[in-house]
């Protein structure tokens, strides 16, 4: 035993230091090794085209919506939460942006529009969540399809072109530093939620509702109001996530986006995150969302079908699962 | 009495011997968990194991269970080698586990529970003559044919709970019945009834392990004990010719002079009101004034509504009459971030679901009620560090999850939070349920100086002797109503149970 442990008897269930920090440093190794394995895998198998830095561009661009989108639910489920309805948001921010910037709204106020829509998005689930007392899973069920509704109904079910303005560039290469405008905002998104998660106290009460509502209660928590915010909060990231998606398409899309929800609970739970609450990390989330997008990457470079990478990102989603659960055994 | 040592594994034992393990041995990673422990039980005989929470109890009987397979060691049941390689390997040859938490299926009725997983058939379907015909039969057993089998296990009562899962060992023709901790979640009487069926079934013959914190208890029910201390057995005996406190001091290793250590306490100002407190159910009628350095103790029978009565103060639960005054504010229903505020805490009786959030590390679960707007995770952690050290929180450091403690270190930290808040009032639900002798002696005397520093404390227990030992004044709850409260020198274990039971005036 480490002398830095107070135990001076055999004590059942105690662990000691060494080994628990073990555990902790595996659980954001996990996604890094993993994500550093399929490099090498594809880069052996397609040296030529995978490990260039076109690629690597290519990969991280495409993990910018995800990747969003999977920051914002990543405090839901690490308060128990879930949010299914995500991908149903994007599609109603990038029809409202569309009809936003056609009407001549000037395209900064657009994009707010944009958020502004996902977070009231985030507000009807938070608000059905907590005031009504429903299960989380039911009531996105139910927006999951209310919100594609609402996108069908305003774009009437066709999409809608937009008129050009720089909001189309935002994921364009060469409009500013070295990378898209997308890539730096994930960075700083990345960044403000990870301190948001650790540093501040709504940060740690996320983590205290999630793993005990009941303790989160009795230690003066306003439970509702937190839970209220989280969802909103998540809505404004999948709003952000949608004014990304709606200038990668430079229109709105009803249609969009069906995937993205079971991509971004998959790369939280990549991630570290726990579906029964109180875990997760915000890198170890985004390192989720690029090693789901590379693997992606790959399959296209080696030329399988659509069908064959859809049954491999499945298999992954199963994969991550296990994943939560072998993280959650505990000595007995 | 025991079983005479043997000269090699394979001999024969004297069929009176139901259970023999003999110097068990199990290691975990770093930690000797069992280091040699040996016992014996027979036919028609109670064997109480007693130890302090860490000592090795769980992890016995999971090797006895087939849970656990030993590094080292031999048992035999009945004189035949016994080694069972899980745990419906040990329930087939006749060893039933009742643990603590019950391990029912609540939407399935009685009967279904009672012959869950070895259910009588006719071909592929179900057959339910003599389902009804076997529950009914080991429903009699125990003597409780006044249940009816095809009611949902989830409208029982715990205690009635708990019949059934007694009725499903009997049920599978069980040689050896374990009972962990069975009482900790009974009222009185029910343990009384409890203690009935135990002597029914040892004079049934069965041979039945008593796993228990409470010495009384063991005195009562127990033939023979054997002590476990840090993975050993430590000694046993005839329960009749041992006196408590050698059990105690075989317990802890040393000996306790004073479990319940009191100094002289100096009543203040009144700290907390209650007029007439009513809740949704309970309370009905509660009063009570609480002082600046007093221990008030809230005796009752479960279900009396004294855990309400504290939620009901706390804010957690909506007052629907009456006031409640803390300091100079008062008023009907509160939140708990007012009580925090204004100098209240309170300890959940339920550390599990309520109290912490055991998959958070000691610091978070300190910190918890008392963070800022920012949070530095070295500053938490250097907090929980001085309260790990002042109450003496056997851990690896404060980063570790509160899961793997033990259940008396996880009181610790549940008590530090309320201390790292700082507050004046106390609100103490089961402070020491299901935690060992060694923590419960420390607890005791936290509480004591506590008071003598001016803090104000309730405490509500159904141990009386922990009530009447560490307690200035104690009031009864009967039915959802508070008696007035009395000084404990007024009072004896007797009164109190005549009040709680609604037999006194």
């Amino acid at each position: 035993m480490s002398d830095t442990s107070k135990v001076t008897s055999p004590v059942e269930g105690d662990v000691t230091p060494r080994r628990f920090d073990v555990r902790r440093v595996l659980t954001l190794l996990g996604p890094a090794i993993g994500l550093v394995a399929v490099c090498i895998l594809f880069g052996a198998l397609r040296p030529d085209s995978f490990l260039t830095r076109a690629n690597a561009q290519n990969i991280i661009l495409h993990s910018v919506v995800v990747g969003i989108a999977a920051i914002g639910t990543t405090p839901v489920i690490i308060a128990a939460g879930i949010d299914i309805s995500i991908g149903a948001t994007i599609a109603v921010v990038t029809v409202a942006v569309a009809l936003l910037v056609n009407a001549n709204v000037p395209p900064l106020l657009a994009a707010f529009g944009g958020v502004g829509v996902g977070a009231a998005c985030g507000l009807f689930n938070g608000a059905c969540i907590t005031w009504l007392g429903l299960n989380p899973f039911i009531v996105t069920l139910g927006t999951f399809l209310a919100f594609r509704g609402v996108a069908d109904e305003l774009s009437h079910q066709q999409a809608v072109a937009a008129n050009a303005t720089w909001l189309n560039n935002l994921m364009a290469p060469g409009q500013a530093p070295l990378v898209p405008w997308g890539v730096w905002i994930l960075i700083a998104l990345l960044v403000l939620t990870a301190l948001m998660l650790r540093y501040t106290r709504f940060g740690r009460h996320i983590f205290a509702i999630g793993s005990n509502e009941q303790t989160a209660r009795l230690c003066g928590i306003a439970v509702n109001r937190a839970k209220l915010a989280i969802y909103v909060l998540g809505g404004a990231f999948t709003g952000i996530a949608g004014v990304l998606m709606f200038s990668n398409l430079t229109e709105g899309d009803p249609t969009t986006s069906a995937n993205t929800p079971l991509t971004a609970i998959a790369a939280a739970v990549i991630g570290g995150a726990s579906l029964t609450g109180g875990q997760g990390s915000i890198v170890g989330t985004v390192l989720g969302a690029v090693f789901i997008m590379t693997i992606r990457s790959g399959c296209t470079q080696l030329n399988f079908s659509q069908g064959v990478q859809e049954m491999v990102t499945g298999l992954i989603i199963i994969l991550a699962v296990l994943l939560d659960r072998l993280r959650n055994l505990r000595k007995a | 009495m025991t079983c005479p040592p043997l000269a090699t594994p394979n001999t024969r034992e004297p069929s009176a011997c139901r259970l023999r393990m003999e110097a068990i041995r199990k290691r975990f990673d770093a930690t000797q968990a069992l280091a040699g422990v040996s016992l014996s039980v027979n036919a028609g005989a109670v064997l109480a194991l007693v130890g302090e929470n860490g000592a090795g109890k769980s992890t016995l009987m999971k090797v006895l269970s087939g849970a656990y397979t030993p590094d080292e060691g031999h048992m035999w049941l009945e004189g035949q080698p016994y080694h069972p390689s899980d745990p419906m390997a040990a329930r087939r040859a006749g060893v039933a586990m009742i643990y603590q938490e019950l391990s029912l299926a609540k939407h399935l009725s009685v009967m279904e529970n009672i012959l869950l997983g070895i259910e009588p058939r006719l071909g592929p379907f179900m057959d339910w003559r003599r389902t009804r015909q076997i529950a009914a039969d080991a429903m009699a057993q125990i003597g409780r044919t006044d249940i009816p089998l095809t009611t949902p296990v989830g409208r029982l009562s715990i205690a009635e709970q708990q019949l059934v899962e007694i009725a499903r060992a009997t049920a599978t023709g069980s040689k050896v019945v374990v009972l962990d901790e069975p009482t900790s979640s009974l009222t009185a009487p029910d343990i009384v009834g409890l203690f009935k069926l135990i002597g029914r079934l040892r004079d049934q013959g069965q041979a039945i392990i008593y796993i228990s914190h409470f010495l009384e208890e063991v005195r009562e029910i127990s033939n023979r004990f054997v002590v476990l201390r840090d993975g050993q057995s430590v000694g046993g005996g005839s329960t009749a010719e041992a006196t408590t406190d050698h059990i105690i001091s075989l317990m802890v290793g040393r000996k306790v002079e004073d479990l319940y250590p009191r100094s002289q306490h100096q009543p203040g100002e009144t700290l907390l009101a209650a007029q007439n407190l009513a809740g949704e159910n309970k309370p009905t009628r509660a009063s009570l004034e609480l002082h600046r350095g007093e221990v008030l103790g809230i005796a009752g029978l479960v279900g009396a509504g004294r855990t309400e009565l504290l939620r009901a103060i706390f804010g957690l639960d909506a007052v629907t009459s009456g006031h409640v005054k803390v300091g100079l504010v008062s008023g009907g229903s509160s939140r708990p971030a007012i009580r925090w505020s204004q100098g209240m805490g309170m300890l959940s009786e339920d550390r599990k679901a309520e109290g912490l959030a055991v998959g958070l590390s000691i610091a978070d679960n300190i910190t918890l009620s008392r963070l800022g707007w920012l949070v530095r995770p070295s500053r938490t952690q250097a907090i929980a560090r001085q309260w790990i050290t002042k109450l003496n929180i056997r851990c690896a450091g404060p980063a570790q999850a509160v899961v793997d403690l033990s259940g008396g270190n996880q009181q610790k930290v549940a008590i530090a939070r309320l201390l790292y808040h700082g507050v004046d009032v106390l609100l103490l639900d089961e402070p020491t349920r299901g935690i060992d002798v060694g923590s419960k002696a420390e607890i005791y005397k936290l509480i004591d100086e506590l008071a003598k520093k001016g803090k104000a404390v309730i405490v509500v227990s159904s141990y009386l002797p922990e009530l009447m030992g560490i307690c200035d004044r104690i009031a009864v709850m009967c039915r959802g109503q508070l008696h007035p409260a009395r000084a404990v020198s007024s009072l004896t274990e007797e009164s109190i149970m005549l009040e709680a039971t609604g037999a006194a005036a």
